[in-house]
């Protein structure tokens, strides 16, 4: 079995709403060295699959069918092996 | 002169969007997104609501349901298909039209009255009113800020492709008038053949005067007209 965990996260230039959120309410609790604040989607897959290398490729292809949208977004996918 | 309104789980505006389509001289449906062939019908409206909570995106699920497939092709053949909020968020997700609706940019919902400009009176909903016609309409939407890069922005007005923005009463476009961080202050875009309108505000909510405006109607009549045609 393996487990892939995708991190989905805004293209840069991408305005993150949440981010700046957060980052305003962490300045008002006195942190006003926070400059930015970015949030991301993290999804992890518990799967079969023949070897690390297949998972990937099959988990890059949910990233583009769903997982996703590319008009805003990046993705990374890292893959381990798991009993 | 049948018209398929979508029900994904989680769609709530569909009743409010049959009684527009009846309103406006048409016959609507309800159709579960489990449908995948949509040949007997002349038209689709896309209701709003929250389909599957809005997890993932707003959108993101119902665009990978079985109903895409019948309503892509509706699209391609050129009938009249309208995506309201939601169904709008849907339309962009299963590629109906370019760029895509995101979090607004107060990080809220936001639920009230605005004023959209038409910018583009050549589609089956747009037909009825004059370029430039303001229209009262409301919103009520979290993720329903447009966003596109330059290259698709500009793609999009060379091909007609910016159907409505959001304006002050007199419709002057503004950055007061926009209430969410629309680029553009967009509000509806359609794609390339003009045959399908995708939007946040909700026409539906304003066909009538007791409801507060009726200007949204006239979408709905335009729709029905058009597909009398085809």
């Amino acid at each position: 079995m393996y487990k892939a965990t995708v991190i989905i996260k805004l293209k840069k230039g991408v305005l993150n709403p949440e981010g700046r959120t957060i980052q305003r309410a962490l300045n008002f609790l006195g942190f006003n060295n926070v400059k930015e604040v970015q949030t991301y989607k993290m999804i992890d897959i518990i799967m079969e699959g023949e070897n690390e290398e297949k998972v990937k490729e099959e988990v890059e292809e949910m990233c583009k069918k769903l997982l996703a949208n590319p008009v805003i977004h990046d993705y990374e996918i890292k893959v381990e092996k798991i009993e | 002169m049948k018209i398929a309104v979508t029900k994904f789980l989680g769609t709530n505006c569909d009743l409010d969007v049959c009684h527009a389509v009846k309103l406006a001289g048409g016959e609507p449906e309800l159709v579960f997104f489990t449908q995948e062939n949509l040949d007997s019908y002349k038209g689709a409206v896309i209701p709003g609501g929250f389909s599957y909570g809005d997890y993932l995106r707003a959108g993101a699920i119902s665009a990978r349901t079985p109903i895409i497939k019948g309503l892509k092709k509706m699209v391609e053949e050129g009938k009249p298909v309208l995506g309201i909020c939601n169904g709008a968020q849907i339309g962009l997700e299963a590629g109906f039209s370019k760029g895509t609706l995101t979090n607004n940019l107060n990080a809220k919902f936001i639920c009230k009255w605005v004023y959209i400009r038409v910018e583009n009176n050549k589609t089956p909903f747009t037909q009825y009113y004059k370029k430039g016609e303001v229209l009262k309409i409301p919103i009520a939407h979290a993720e329903g800020r447009f966003y596109a890069d330059d290259e698709t922005l500009d793609y999009m007005y060379k091909n007609n492709m910016i159907v409505f923005k959001y304006c002050d009463e007199t419709g002057e476009v503004t950055e007061e008038a926009n209430p969410n961080g629309s680029i553009d202050n967009i509000a509806g875009v359609c794609n390339e053949n003009q045959n399908c309108v995708l939007l946040m505000p909700h026409p539906e909510r304003a066909s009538e005067k007791i409801l507060g405006s009726d200007d949204g109607l006239k979408m709905f009549k335009g729709m029905i007209d058009y597909a009398k045609r085809i």
